[in-house]
């Protein structure tokens, strides 16, 4: 922030400054202390007394079975979600950057996914599977697949995985052919010229130099899975069948609000703010280094 | 392309129809669906092509209650939406800049401490501090209200560094001029800032109007009054139904008319959509 003319004003800036701090300190800062503070304490059942107990919420959660498979819940979907999207919208970007005719209408056909809501989106895809009248099971049916989500685990969280990778393929897909239209192409030209075919191409050259965008995308489609898919695991399974589905960012929600466990949720929103805090790091630091690439 | 490989050209086009096609499934099925019988849908053999039951399943839904969950009608709903989306986009837009503009031309304490205030809300999604701050809404008594809906989401530490990037491109020179020739920082503000940067807040309210128009957890915490229900957060409300069985033929009209909007949005501001979404992720 070097900045060499500048207003002295003494009053101006802060009156400039004052709603989006006020706003901050209200709504950010504030609860984020008190989720700090509810972290370390033990309210009984009515919430009329509660009790300083150290970092008793935070061991518990550490020794307990349901949060570390939340975790692996998290984790599979998160990863399920990423591969998902980033190789479909891979692929597409692949191909509408090959193709000059139509490349236009193609992206505006691709990029309206991104502005449906994830608890629509789940709700699109939860009518397609629907266990009784949806479209995907009678088909499914035909090929001897039973689909009932809400009794299998492991279907109910191949649906919200589905639904949250189609809701993120424009992203991606902008973001890749965006990577792809900056590659010289001049080199792909000197490539072809020395012999090699478009898929040698896109394996010693296009792949490697996409490799900024594509974990530039990682990261973004990490912090997406794990933090803006609540809707469509709320709409969709609520957490269920069991906890198949019970992420993270559901957890803190079931325990506070309807487990009404608050200490307990409050360490976990807790734990969930350094994960977040991590994640904003890195994709910062990622972002300096592409500045000079 | 570097070469001309016609078949390799033409199934480029093959798959990328194939992809458009499985992406526009679902909607194309919610469509269908949102223009046949509950009798039809429930059937389990849903036709491929729309039904006649079209005008009859929307306005019924647009005029009158939407469902037993959900007492109002989805005009009013839509209109919640709109309000909310539209509060925090300007409301964003506006404090950001406001911010912005302090931090970049302005020397003053505490000038970073600020800036880093305001970096830190970057790293607390809504879904994580969802408690507390549903206590402090609680306690100030927004809840049901516009403001409760609006406010605790206005601040946005990304749309402050996309002004402060913009802001930090602008020569030195410029300020300098408008010194001479004697305008003071409002002045600045209004007469060569805000034209200057009408592209960046154009683009930066489609993201932001989407971002609202979306919300879905913070509308269904706060809100227990149906006057202030959004269109998102009912289609929940429509689903949970408990063992009765869901109204399909109102779900899904409904459902299509709570993603028509921000879907319009993004088609046809495609241009600053792009650049919106290219520039909060810098």
């Amino acid at each position: 922030m070097s900045r060499i003319s500048t207003y002295n004003h003494r009053l101006l800036p802060w009156l400039l400054l004052a709603p989006q701090l006020a706003i901050t300190l209200v709504f950010f800062v504030w609860p984020a202390l008190q989720a700090v503070k509810q972290s370390f304490l033990i309210e009984d059942a009515f919430g009329l007394s509660s009790e300083f107990v150290w970092f008793d919420n935070f061991n518990e959660l550490l020794h307990s079975e349901a949060y570390y498979s939340s975790f692996a819940t998290t984790f599979i979907f998160g990863i399920g979600v990423t591969l998902l999207s980033m190789c479909s919208a891979l692929l597409l970007a692949v191909m509408a950057d090959r193709v000059i005719r139509g490349a236009a209408l193609y992206k505006t056909l691709l990029v309206w996914p991104y502005a449906v809501a994830p608890a629509v989106a789940g709700v699109l895809w939860m009518f397609m599977f629907h266990p009784t009248i949806g479209v995907m099971t009678y088909l499914l049916e035909l090929v001897q697949i039973r689909w009932n989500h809400s009794l299998n685990g492991h279907q109910a969280m191949l649906l919200v995985i589905i639904a949250a990778a189609w809701k993120q393929i424009s992203y991606n897909f902008l973001f890749f052919l965006a990577g792809l239209q900056s590659i010289p192409r001049s080199l792909i030209e000197a490539a072809a010229i020395d012999g090699a075919g478009p898929m040698k191409r896109f394996r010693d050259i296009i792949f490697p130099l996409l490799s900024p965008t594509s974990f530039f995308l990682l990261v973004v489609n990490i912090v997406y899975a794990f933090f803006d898919t609540f809707g469509i695991i709320h709409a969709v399974t609520q957490g269920g069948p069991g906890s198949s589905t019970r992420t993270l960012v559901y957890k803190v929600f079931d325990d506070g609000f309807i487990g009404l466990d608050l200490g307990s949720s409050a360490a976990q929103s807790v734990i969930l703010m350094f994960i977040v805090g991590a994640m904003t790091i890195i994709q910062f630091k990622f972002i300096e280094r592409k500045v000079q690439y | 392309m570097v070469e001309n490989r016609r078949w390799l050209t033409l199934f480029s086009h093959l798959v990328i129809w194939l992809g458009i096609a499985l992406v526009a499934l679902p909607l194309w099925i919610a469509f269908v669906a949102s223009t046949h019988s509950s009798d039809m849908i429930m059937s389990g053999t849903l036709p491929f092509w729309p039904g006649e039951y079209m005008w009859e399943n929307y306005s019924r839904i647009l005029f009158g209650d939407a469902a037993d969950a959900v007492g109002v009608s989805v005009s009013t709903l839509l209109l919640n939406s709109l309000i909310m989306a539209l509060g925090i986009a300007i409301g964003k837009i506006v404090i950001s800049m406001m911010a912005a503009y302090a931090i970049v031309f302005f020397e003053f304490r505490f000038r970073l401490f600020s800036f880093w205030m305001i970096f830190m809300t970057l790293m607390l999604p809504v879904e994580v501090r969802i408690i507390p701050t549903f206590e402090v809404v609680a306690s100030l008594g927004l809840l049901d209200s516009y403001t409760g809906l609006t406010l605790p989401l206005i601040a946005s530490a990304t749309a402050t560094f996309l002004f402060r990037q913009f802001f930090l491109t602008i020569p030195k020179e410029m300020l300098e001029a408008a010194r001479v020739d004697g305008a003071g920082p409002i002045r600045f503000l209004f007469d060569i800032l805000l034209p200057l940067s009408r592209t960046n807040i154009a683009a930066l309210f489609v993201i932001m109007f989407i971002y609202g128009w979306n919300q879905y957890l913070w509308p269904l915490l706060v809100t227990n009054d149906e006057n202030y229900y959004t269109v998102v957060m009912s289609i929940q409300r429509m689903l949970a139904v408990g063992d009765d069985e869901v109204a399909w033929n109102v779900v899904m009209p409904a459902t299509v008319l709570a993603m028509l909007p921000p879907v319009l949005v993004v088609v046809l501001m495609q241009r600053l959509f792009v650049k919106g979404l290219v520039e909060t992720e810098k």
